[in-house]
Formats: structure tokens, C-alpha cells, sequence
């Protein structure tokens, strides 16, 4: 189903794209310069499938699979717990685990990530750090659901997956502003 | 300020090849009875080995041509590693280029082994035709150089008097890089114009990503393979890095691999759990993509010694916003303030050297930098930044005005100001 999904997705992309690139130029040419210089190739759908691996917070390239927290505990135990402890809330520099009423200064999932999309994503390209990239979709499932547990923010019995993990809303997103230095005579 | 993590299976390379590295330089100097500088003709001295005399450089033939250049062996700059990155000596440096063996280094999973053969560099999405280049396309394009620094945004240390220059924020370092301007390959692929961000990905082991706005690709972005008249460094991204001048180092993700043009920011670990900074009531400010201007006084500084009389107080100072308009010195630990002399070349989004020339009377005192840009920014003090941040202020962007005390023994302290 998630892949069809994701298929039909990216067909509509294409088409979209295809049309607008009918009315539309990028940016003026550079004077002498040709229009295209022709060196490099043409990536095929394949190509751009076996590298593209991003995820939008909109779950937009999250992959087929579930998993629920209590699949997750005993592979965190497994593969994580060496670094992040036990429980993800011992006081060490990974701490995972901490809640916004938690008087922990660090910085968790729980108190300052503000999508639970970026868990996922961090997790599948750089986790384990022993290991990185040997998970599979539904370990990475499982480790999400099991830390956004610890952290308060989902039921251990949630089975998460592509559809509901960019909807769920994380504690930090409302503190988050742009940048508003802009240089000049102030200081902020 | 920056993450730590536990590399356990990163840690044993490392001392090995520190081990490996101190045996090589130690046989070198075994076999530098021929070195070609002497402090003085026909005097005997100890060489860098400690006690090993040497003789009369005058009567002893000294090394053939090489392959490769050497330091002296009594030159031994060295850049100060931790776990997670390795600091610039910027009080052993003179001018604004970095030795590239030198340049500050900061990865998310170690430095990947690369071949420039296998190298491509996927650029997709919101494009008309998404493309892949080779190392060898990259360099058929039209290349520019263009000398600016790269600096990390996490790159203030504080806490004690014995701390040196490369301790405080020795993570900011300066090259001249070569290779495309992103905007040229933009053309090629022709990027949608509803496309506002882009992603860049690296292809080390953190495939470590960041979002970009477009905007910034069309103006001066860099695809960079050269660095310093050779190809870049793996450590600073070999084969090819993008490089964002004036924008904070993460950004300019290294050993890059994949483009993926996009209406939106994907919200990465590296631009949301770090390189965000929390400033005044609990908001948490995200895309802080510009350095802000600095300075740092390198000369003199811990731990050199001063002697009473003429001293040339020396250092850097660059801004990410564009050119060093001046830099204001104080000599009275902040009471009054002249302007230093600049060194050309005075380039946008580049370290810039400053000259005071000074005379101590040897009484105690402080000394300081402040840094001002062309767009009128001036560097703040600390006191300042918590003033406009709040005391929960967060490590990156951190660039105050930094202090260092004279001591009536010639002595020079670093001045630590408590923050928290």
C-alpha cells in the first residue's frame, strides 16, 4: 500500500513539474555561455530511487513498514543502550529521553525536537553509530515509536507508521522561530 | 555547546595513527642532521629533538630536492583534536591561509574514503532534468576560485586563563577554493523556480544532511574540489564539498553526494536538535545560517610572553555578512579604543589580518579586539549577547569581544567571563 502510494506520489510530481516547466525559465543565461553544457547525465528514476532517502516533515518519503514501542524497547536495549543508556534518560551526553516539566538541561527528543519525522530519518542514515544504515525500516519503526514512548509523547501501543508518524505533534515545535539577525547596529 | 558521542570503535584508530604519525616525525628528525636553518652559524644547539647537537650548517651538505616539501623540524603547528572535531592553531599562523593540514575538521561519523572514480553527485527533485555528475563533469564546468573562511557555528570556549586562541574558537579556518559555482549546475539541471530549498547530503557514514534555501545556491554557492592549489582534503570533503561562504560550517556539507531541490526544508536532525540555539523566552531559533562578525587577537595570547616596550598586536577578524569595515583595539581593557590596521586583501566573508602597533609600560592591563563589518554590525561582548539571548542563550553563534590580561611578568591570561 505505502509503496503504491509513495509511486503514485512521485508520478504526479513529475507531471506537475512538467507542466510548469513549459511557463517557466530558471535564471537568465550567462552572457557566452551556452544554454546547457551538456556534460554530466541524465539520472534514471532507479538512480534517484537507490540514493533518495529524505524525509519531509510531512512524511513525504517515509517508507512502507510499522512498528510499535515495545518491538522498539528490546532492540534499543540490543543496538542502543551502549551509548544512551538503559532507559535513554541516564544523565549522559546522548541522553534521549527527557520531557519539558523534566528539569534536565539537555536537549532530548522529548524537550527539543520539533518533528517526530527527523527521529526517524536520523535514525535510519546514522544509527546505529557502530552500524550505521543496518536497520531495517521497521527496526527504525519500532526505535521511533519506542523513544517517542519514553518520551510521553505516544501510547506504547501505537503501531506507528508512514501515515501517522507526521502527524503527531512534538512538544518543542512551538518554540521554534527563524533567524531574525539580519547584521547592522544591533545585537541579537 | 556540541554533541558528544561515545567512539569507542573510533578512539583506537585514532591513537594508533597519532602513534603512527609521532614515529614518522621522529624519524624524520633522526635524519635532519641536514636540516637547512640555523639560529646561528656555527653554533651548537640543541635541535627540535631536544639534545641532538647539530653541526655548521655552512659544511655539511644539506637535503636534496624532494617530492614533497617539508616543515622544519622546528615548526610543529599542530591542530588540537577531540572526539568530535580539531582546532585550528590560529597563534601559530601568519596571513589569512589556512595550511591546509591545518584547517579545522568537524565530522559526524569520521572522514569517508572516497575513490574520484566511483564519486557522483546526484542532483534531483524540483528540476527539469535531474542529472549526475562525476568528479571529472564537475571539473569541465566553468571553475572559480575564491578565498573565504569557513567557520563552525559552535566555535566559542570559555572557563579558564589558560586557554589559547585555537581553544576559544579555533574551529574557523581559510582556504581558497576552487570548482563550480552551484548556480552553473542549477542551469544544467534546470531548477523549478517554485523550488525555495534544496538538501544537501554527504556520503559519510552520518549521511549527514542539511537544508538549504535556493536562493543561496543561485548566489554563491560552490561545488569546491580544490583547495589551496591542490585537490580538497578529505578531511574538508574529498572529492567535493558545497562551500557557503559567510554561512555557519555545517552547512557546507562535505563529501557531498545528493542535491534535491524542494518547496520546503526537511527539517533534518542536524537543523533542528543541533545547530539551533536557544535565545530569549524559550524560543528556539532555527536556520541561523549567517557568522556574525568576530575578531580574535593572536599575538599576544596564551601562552606567549611579552616583555615590557613595543609590541605589534596582531590577530584576525572576518564576518560572514561581508568585508571588515575595521577593528577597534583597546589596550586599557576597554576605556578607550583606536582603530587597528587593516592588511589587504580586505575580502567579503574572509579572515582579514589587523595590525596595532603598541607600547606596554608593563603594567597590568587588558587588551581586546572588536570587529566591525560593512553592514555596521559590531562585535558584542558577551554581556551583550546574554543581554539580547537571555541567560539560557545557546552555544552556536556565540562570538563575543574576548579579552586577554597582560601581567606585570609578561605573562598573557585569557579572560574567562562567567555566562551561566
Amino acid at each position: 500500500m505505502q509503496i503504491k502510494h509513495a509511486g503514485c506520489y512521485r508520478v504526479a510530481v513529475v507531471m506537475v513539474l512538467g507542466m510548469l516547466a513549459c511557463h517557466t525559465n530558471t535564471r537568465p543565461p550567462v552572457p557566452g555561455w551556452p544554454e546547457h553544457f551538456g556534460f554530466g547525465k541524465t539520472a534514471t528514476a532507479r538512480q534517484i530511487d537507490s540514493l533518495n532517502i529524505s524525509i519531509a516533515p510531512d512524511g513525504k518519503g517515509l517508507p512502507a513498514g510499522s512498528g510499535n514501542a515495545v518491538a522498539g524497547k528490546a532492540i534499543y536495549l540490543a543496538k542502543c543502550a551502549a551509548c544512551h543508556g538503559e532507559t535513554g534518560a541516564e544523565p549522559t551526553p546522548n541522553r534521549l529521553v527527557a520531557t519539558l516539566h523534566d528539569t534536565a538541561r539537555t536537549k532530548t527528543i522529548g524537550n527539543y525536537w520539533p518533528y517526530a519525522t527527523t527521529v526517524f530519518d536520523y535514525i535510519r542514515r546514522a544509527m546505529p553509530f557502530n552500524a550505521p544504515g543496518s536497520l531495517t525500516d521497521e527496526e527504525v519503526y519500532s526505535l521511533t515509536a519506542f523513544l517517542l514512548y519514553r518520551n510521553e509523547i505516544i501510547s506504547d501501543t501505537l503501531q506507528l507508521n508512514a501515515v501517522n508518524l507526521p502527524l503527531i505533534e512534538m512538544p518543542a515545535r512551538k518554540y521554534y522561530v527563524n533567524d531574525d539577525r539580519h547584521g547592522g547596529n544591533e545585537v541579537k | 555547546m556540541m554533541e558528544d558521542k561515545n567512539k569507542p570503535a573510533k578512539k583506537i584508530p585514532r591513537r594508533t595513527m597519532l602513534r603512527a604519525a609521532a614515529v614518522s616525525a621522529a624519524a624524520a628528525l633522526m635524519g635532519a642532521a641536514r636540516v637547512q636553518r640555523a639560529p646561528g652559524a656555527g653554533v651548537l644547539t640543541d635541535t627540535a629533538m631536544g639534545k641532538t647537537p647539530y653541526a655548521d650548517p655552512t659544511r655539511i651538505t644539506g637535503t636534496l630536492p624532494g617530492k614533497l616539501g617539508t616543515r622544519s623540524p622546528f615548526e610543529q603547528p599542530e591542530k588540537k583534536p577531540s572526539d568530535i572535531s580539531s582546532r585550528t592553531p590560529l597563534q601559530e599562523l601568519y596571513g589569512i591561509i589556512t595550511p591546509s593540514d591545518l584547517h579545522f575538521e568537524r565530522s559526524h561519523a569520521g572522514v569517508p574514503l572516497i575513490h574520484p572514480d566511483k564519486y557522483e553527485l546526484l542532483i534531483h527533485g524540483m528540476v527539469e532534468r535531474p542529472m549526475i555528475f562525476t568528479l571529472r563533469d564537475l571539473k569541465r564546468f566553468p571553475a572559480v576560485s575564491r578565498i573565504a573562511f569557513i567557520e563552525c557555528s559552535g566555535n566559542f570556549r570559555s572557563g579558564k586563563e589558560t586557554m589559547t586562541p585555537q581553544e576559544i574558537c579555533g574551529l574557523t579556518s581559510q582556504s581558497e577554493w576552487t570548482g563550480v559555482m552551484l548556480s552553473t549546475l542549477f542551469r544544467e539541471v534546470g531548477v523549478h523556480p517554485k523550488a525555495t530549498w534544496f538538501l544537501a547530503e554527504g556520503s559519510d557514514a552520518a549521511v549527514m544532511t542539511r537544508s538549504i534555501p535556493v536562493e543561496k545556491g543561485w548566489k554563491d554557492a560552490m561545488i569546491a574540489y580544490g583547495q589551496n592549489g591542490e585537490a580538497i582534503r578529505p578531511e574538508q570533503g574529498y572529492p567535493a564539498r558545497l562551500f557557503l561562504p559567510g554561512w555557519e560550517g555545517n552547512t557546507n556539507v562535505k563529501w557531498i553526494r545528493r542535491i534535491e531541490l524542494s518547496d520546503q526544508p526537511f527539517m533534518t536532525r542536524e537543523e533542528t536538535s543541533k545547530y539551533t540555539e536557544t535565545i530569549r523566552d524559550h524560543k528556539i531559533r532555527q536556520f541561523s545560517f549567517d557568522m556574525d562578525a568576530r575578531s580574535i587577537i593572536t599575538y599576544p595570547s596564551f601562552p606567549q610572553q611579552v616583555e615590557k616596550g613595543w609590541i605589534e598586536i596582531r590577530g584576525i577578524a572576518w564576518s560572514g555578512r561581508g568585508k571588515i569595515d575595521s577593528v577597534d583595539i583597546s589596550t586599557d581593557a576597554g576605556k578607550h579604543w583606536a582603530k587597528a590596521v587593516l592588511q589587504e586583501p580586505v575580502m567579503d566573508k574572509a579572515h582579514t589580518c589587523f595590525r596595532y602597533l603598541w607600547y606596554w609600560d608593563g603594567k597590568p592591563t587588558e587588551i581586546m579586539s572588536l570587529a566591525v563589518d560593512d553592514t555596521g554590525y559590531r562585535q558584542p561582548t558577551l554581556k551583550q549577547l546574554v543581554e539580547a539571548r537571555g541567560t539560557d542563550m545557546g552555544g552556536y553563534h556565540v562570538n563575543p569581544v574576548t579579552a586577554w590580561v597582560l601581567k606585570a611578568d609578561g605573562t598573557v591570561l585569557f579572560k574567562p567571563e562567567k555566562w551561566k
